[in-house]
């Protein structure tokens, strides 16, 4: 469990944001300059808050009021940087083991486990001028979890990442969150990061908390999202893999919204993903269509029944609509107009349609055991 | 520690044994009559040669290694740290740059010559400066310094402090982080600068004549030889044997900093 609460004045940026959260990831989201890098620099100990207060499984490090303040390397908090900073003079072996000779002796993944964990093993004994950009956050984020933090920070490792480098990444990420159990606060400005990763969403916004809740409540509001984002927002769905269709190359997915049929989805190594494992499904907003009655003569697989709960965005082109599906909530964006038209309404029975074709990569994530 | 023994009993550059007015403490030769007659090829050097050559190793050495810490520190300081009177140290630090060398000399017999400021109470503990190769060591070190200190602060000032942040967290010190992180970065401007101390230390003239005088075999340095030999009848061959090792020893030890530099260097980038 972690409490942060700050306030900090720096010319003319003033950062006041406090948080509580629970689950293994807790995002902290915002557009660059929302004072998302401050909050976790104050939470590792590398910025000092004229005001705050934090305190991480029931250790404080940092009280203003009662003049607690624990030094950065006593604080037990891994950080895994932007830009990985690691040490150019060590080798990668050397680097992974730094935190590890320091650390107190106790519990706690060994060099071979995290080297096996993030496929560092060829890596060892090269220096960190010669790895790629992937490689080296990879070493970034094993050197962490050697030092056996108490919390561990991650501050954008992606964004200084190509695409590909990206999805290189983000399934070691994953496996970190189910496997290491060490709880991880996680900076990005990325919707697609924060729903395959995230229990917890924070949302910042000029340095304040814009709204903090479970990553499936925040991640539907478009309006929490800045800019491009925005058209990423959606539902999020906890599913499990329930058939393959090896014929059209598919896969049915069952939850509590009811089935999604996608593309067929593969593990690392190309075998189709074993049935039973857990997924997490983003349905983008934009990708969501809304019908009054069963769409018959209608190329998208995906048709669920629903209620609508409620609508959002009074004023510009668009309206977001919420639709209870079973046990899960699934959010169109339409035209103002079709709301109109439609006379869509809370407690109306609806249609959600979905293209199969919808879902890549980029939305839908293994919660456990296998990515994709 | 005094290579040669009483400073006024020490053996002197002859200039093929004639006697020298030059130095009041030039005292009747001693040692055997061959080394007086010019034999052997006009290369190898007389005995006194050797000692100014060893002399000026030992000064330059003694001068390098002992301004080692405290120029690290002074570095450090100016390239991290924010502090009342940094621009005084500053200053201070650059001064021997500035000044002619025998103003810094002069300051130095002022203040550790056997009646100076602290001369006195250092002559006590047992600690003798004046007219003492140990003195020499101080001069160089001195106008050394400033050369040192500057290589030192621009490599302090290269290293990422974001680096040195990256292993706070993960556990280490701010003592061990300079250790086992900013020292071993920084380390090619830090032999750099222990290179150029000592090649000062071996060039080092004014301040040294000045302070400790020209003692042949206590304080009497290649320079100080060279400028001897240039003063008396017949010296050119022997000046020109001490000028061709001072420009073999400098060059050395300017290669070999450049080899350990480009050593350290490779390991980063590989």
């Amino acid at each position: 469990m972690i409490a942060v609460a700050v306030a900090h004045r720096r010319g003319a940026f003033a950062l006041e944001a406090a948080f509580t959260a629970e689950g293994r990831v807790t995002a902290l989201f915002g557009r660059s300059g929302s004072g998302k890098s401050t909050l976790v620099d104050v939470i590792a100990g590398l910025v000092r808050p004229q005001a705050g207060r934090v305190v991480v499984d029931g250790v404080t490090l940092l009280d203003t009021r009662a003049g607690v303040r624990v030094p950065v390397h006593r604080r037990r908090i891994g950080y895994v940087f932007q830009d990985a900073r690691l040490l150019p003079h060590l080798s990668v072996r050397q680097n992974l083991l730094f935190g590890r000779w320091l650390a107190p002796r106790g519990e706690g993944p060994d060099l071979a486990a995290v080297a096996e964990l993030l496929g560092l093993g060829d890596l060892l004994a090269r220096r960190p001028a010669g790895l790629s950009g992937g490689e080296r956050q990879r070493v970034a984020i094993g050197r962490a979890l050697l030092a056996r933090p108490r919390l561990l920070l991650m501050d954008e490792p992606l964004a200084a990442l190509d695409e590909a480098r990206k999805a290189e990444i983000l399934p070691y990420v994953a496996r970190l969150r189910d496997e290491a159990r060490v709880p991880i606060v996680y900076v990005s400005h990325a919707v697609a990061e924060v729903a395959r990763l995230a229990d917890t969403v924070v949302v910042l916004d000029g340095g304040r908390v814009a709204a903090a809740g479970p990553a499936a409540e925040i991640l539907r509001r478009a309006d929490l999202f800045p800019g491009r984002e925005a058209g990423e927002a959606g539902a999020l769905l906890h599913l499990r893999v329930a058939a393959h269709d090896e014929a059209f190359g598919l896969t049915r997915l069952d939850g509590a919204a009811g089935s999604l049929t996608v593309p067929r989805l593969r593990d690392p190594a190309g075998a189709p993903v074993r049935v039973g494992t857990s997924v997490r499904v983003r349905v983008r907003a934009r990708d969501v269509l809304v019908a009054l009655e069963r769409p018959r003569t209608l190329s998208a697989r995906n048709i669920l029944a629903g209620t609508v709960v409620s609508l959002a965005g009074a004023e510009g082109p668009h309206a977001a609509v919420e639709i209870a599906c079973g046990g899960a909530v699934l959010v169109a964006q339409v035209t103002r107009r079709a709301v109109h038209d439609l006379g869509l309404g809370p407690g109306r029975a609806v249609f959600a349609v979905v293209k199969s074709v919808a879902f890549d990569a980029e939305t839908i994530g293994a919660g456990t055991e296998v990515e994709i | 520690m005094c290579p040669r023994g009483e400073p006024g009993a020490a053996p002197s550059i002859q200039g093929r044994g004639r006697a020298r007015p030059w130095t009041p403490r030039a005292v009747a030769p001693s040692w055997p009559r061959h080394a007086l007659e010019p034999s052997g090829p006009a290369l190898s050097l007389t005995p006194d040669e050797w000692s100014a050559l060893r002399l000026s190793l030992l000064v330059a050495s003694v001068a390098t290694l002992g301004s080692l810490i405290p120029g690290l520190a002074v570095a450090y300081l100016l390239a991290r740290k924010a502090f009342r009177g940094r621009a005084l140290l500053d200053g201070l630090v650059h001064l021997p740059l500035v000044l002619p060398p025998v103003v810094t000399g002069y300051l130095l017999l002022l203040a550790f010559g056997r009646r100076g400021w602290f001369g006195a109470a250092l002559a006590e503990v047992g600690i003798v400066f004046s007219f003492r190769w140990t003195g020499a060591a101080l001069a160089c070190a001195v106008m050394g310094f400033p050369l040192m200190v500057r290589a030192m602060r621009l490599s302090f000032e290269a290293v990422d402090p974001r680096l040195e942040q990256a292993a706070g967290t993960l556990g280490a010190a701010p003592a061990l982080v300079f250790l086992v992180v900013t020292l071993p970065l920084a380390l090619p401007g830090i032999l750099a600068g222990a290179v150029l101390a000592f090649a000062k230390a071996m060039g080092e003239f004014g301040a040294t004549i000045t302070f400790v005088s020209n003692i042949p075999g206590e304080t009497q340095t290649l320079p100080s030889a060279i400028y001897t030999l240039t003063q008396v009848p017949g010296g050119e061959a022997g000046a020109l044997r001490l000028t061709l090792i001072s420009v073999a020893v400098s060059m050395a030890a300017l290669l070999a900093s450049e080899w350990l530099a480009h050593r350290a260097r490779r390991r980063l980038a590989a």
